[in-house]
């Protein structure tokens, strides 16, 4: 096979759009920090869930420690089940507190732990069993009414 | 009879476009069956992908700088009156790799290297090249036609991915570098909103949908040409007005399937 610079150029080009193929999924996507490390899944009953959505971040102390997996409804307890993945490295004790945030104003809605003083830690499969509920404006303003109506 | 002869032309039309939209398909089979020979000559290919990926780089890479710019200035604007110029790199990203990158990318193509394969063609049948191919036994198909299109469908996607990339550094110079919003909010933010699948591999998926249809559009406008110079550039504006309309109600149903109702 004899060399062109036709093969240069298109050499160029597929190398150049590879790059930014890589670059699209390493620098703007979240490849880098997909969570390769070892996950474990525990899961929790809430009243309200408010907004949150599946994939929404799990933190710590605002550290990201694990992604919401799945949002269902629970026909027996009518409470929304949520199951979250948590990043192996992280272990929290069995009566840690799981809150629905809003980061922000406007942000988005996130599950915040904030671990208690138990020796044991959950396990694989689990249940957090102390919850809060999302804060929804609407039944807050509601409150605020009945308040005022109430003066 | 006026009404009688307007709905027998109306008729026509459908028909013919009907007629055409058939024949559009059994040359798509027809280029995909015969590539195989294209593949054993993979010289062919290397050739077209310099013709339509190489000669597009400067369009696209130029073009989604600019269009990378205008989304940080006009995003920074709309963000700022609530507060959250941060989500600045969010907005960019998100914009240009699920929509703006394959759709533009695609759109320049067409009228970039569509046009030019569509004319090349029909150039070729015009002066009966086509038939002396035919004449000496060489499957047309087989040896231009099928090259081209696996040209189109391997460069749109890499096009696409640098037209989002160029865009991005576009929204960061005009984002981060000039008006300063906050450099490490704009990158994190824009990581934790982009998901790798969900987003960047759909895009790829939808600019290779778009590659496809640009090239079949532009190869079957060529090969089907009339055979005159007025035929050649009649076939020339259909491709690029066929496959943009095509491009856009692609991305309609592609976007639906991939990001609606969720």
């Amino acid at each position: 096979m004899e060399r062109t610079t036709v093969d240069l150029w298109v050499g160029i080009f597929v190398v150049g759009g590879m790059a930014a193929l890589v670059m699209l999924a390493m620098k703007v996507g979240n490849l880098s920090t997909y969570n390769v490390s070892e996950t474990y899944e525990i899961h929790a009953y809430f009243s309200n869930i408010g907004g949150l959505k599946p994939k929404a971040s799990i933190k710590s102390a605002g550290v990201l420690v694990g992604r919401v997996t799945e949002i269902s409804l629970d026909t027996e307890r009518y409470e929304a089940k949520v199951k979250m993945s948590l990043d192996k490295r992280y272990q929290f004790p069995k009566d840690t507190f799981a809150n629905i945030l809003t980061s922000g104003l406007l942000g988005e809605q996130y599950i915040g732990l904030i671990p208690g003083g138990d020796e044991a830690m959950i396990k694989d499969g689990e249940q957090i069993r102390k919850t809060q509920s999302a804060v929804v404006l609407e039944d807050l303003i509601g409150k605020f009414i009945y308040n005022k109506a109430e003066e | 009879m006026p009404v009688k002869n307007a709905i027998q032309g109306i008729g026509r039309r459908i028909i013919n476009a009907v007629w055409r939209i058939g024949l559009a398909t059994r040359f798509f089979f027809l280029a995909v069956v015969y590539s195989g020979t294209s593949f054993r000559r993979f010289h062919l290919i290397i050739k077209e992908l310099f013709s339509s990926g190489v000669m597009s780089l400067i369009i696209i890479l130029v073009a989604g700088m600019f269009v990378g710019m205008v989304l940080g200035l006009q995003g920074y604007e709309t963000l700022k009156r609530y507060g959250s110029e941060s989500a600045l790199g969010s907005l960019v990203a998100l914009s240009l790799v699920r929509e703006l990158g394959p759709v533009l990318a695609a759109l320049l193509f067409a009228s970039r290297a569509g046009s030019a394969m569509t004319a090349e063609i029909g150039l070729m049948k015009a002066t009966e090249q086509i038939s002396a191919m035919e004449m000496m036994a060489v499957n047309p198909i087989a040896r231009i036609v099928a090259p081209r299109f696996w040209a189109g469908v391997i460069s749109m996607p890499l096009l696409a991915a640098l037209f989002s990339a160029m865009g991005i550094f576009g929204g960061y110079f005009v984002g981060v570098v000039q008006i300063g919003v906050d450099e490490g909010s704009f990158w994190s933010q824009m990581q934790s909103a982009v998901d790798f699948r969900e987003d960047i591999l759909n895009g790829v998926l939808k600019s290779f949908v778009f590659g496809t249809a640009v090239t079949v559009i532009a190869l079957f406008e060529g090969y089907d040409a009339p055979p005159t110079a007025e035929g050649v550039s009649g076939a020339t504006t259909r491709t690029v007005v066929t496959s943009s309309l095509a491009i856009l109600m692609l991305d309609f149903i592609l976007t639906a399937m991939m990001f609606g109702g969720k």
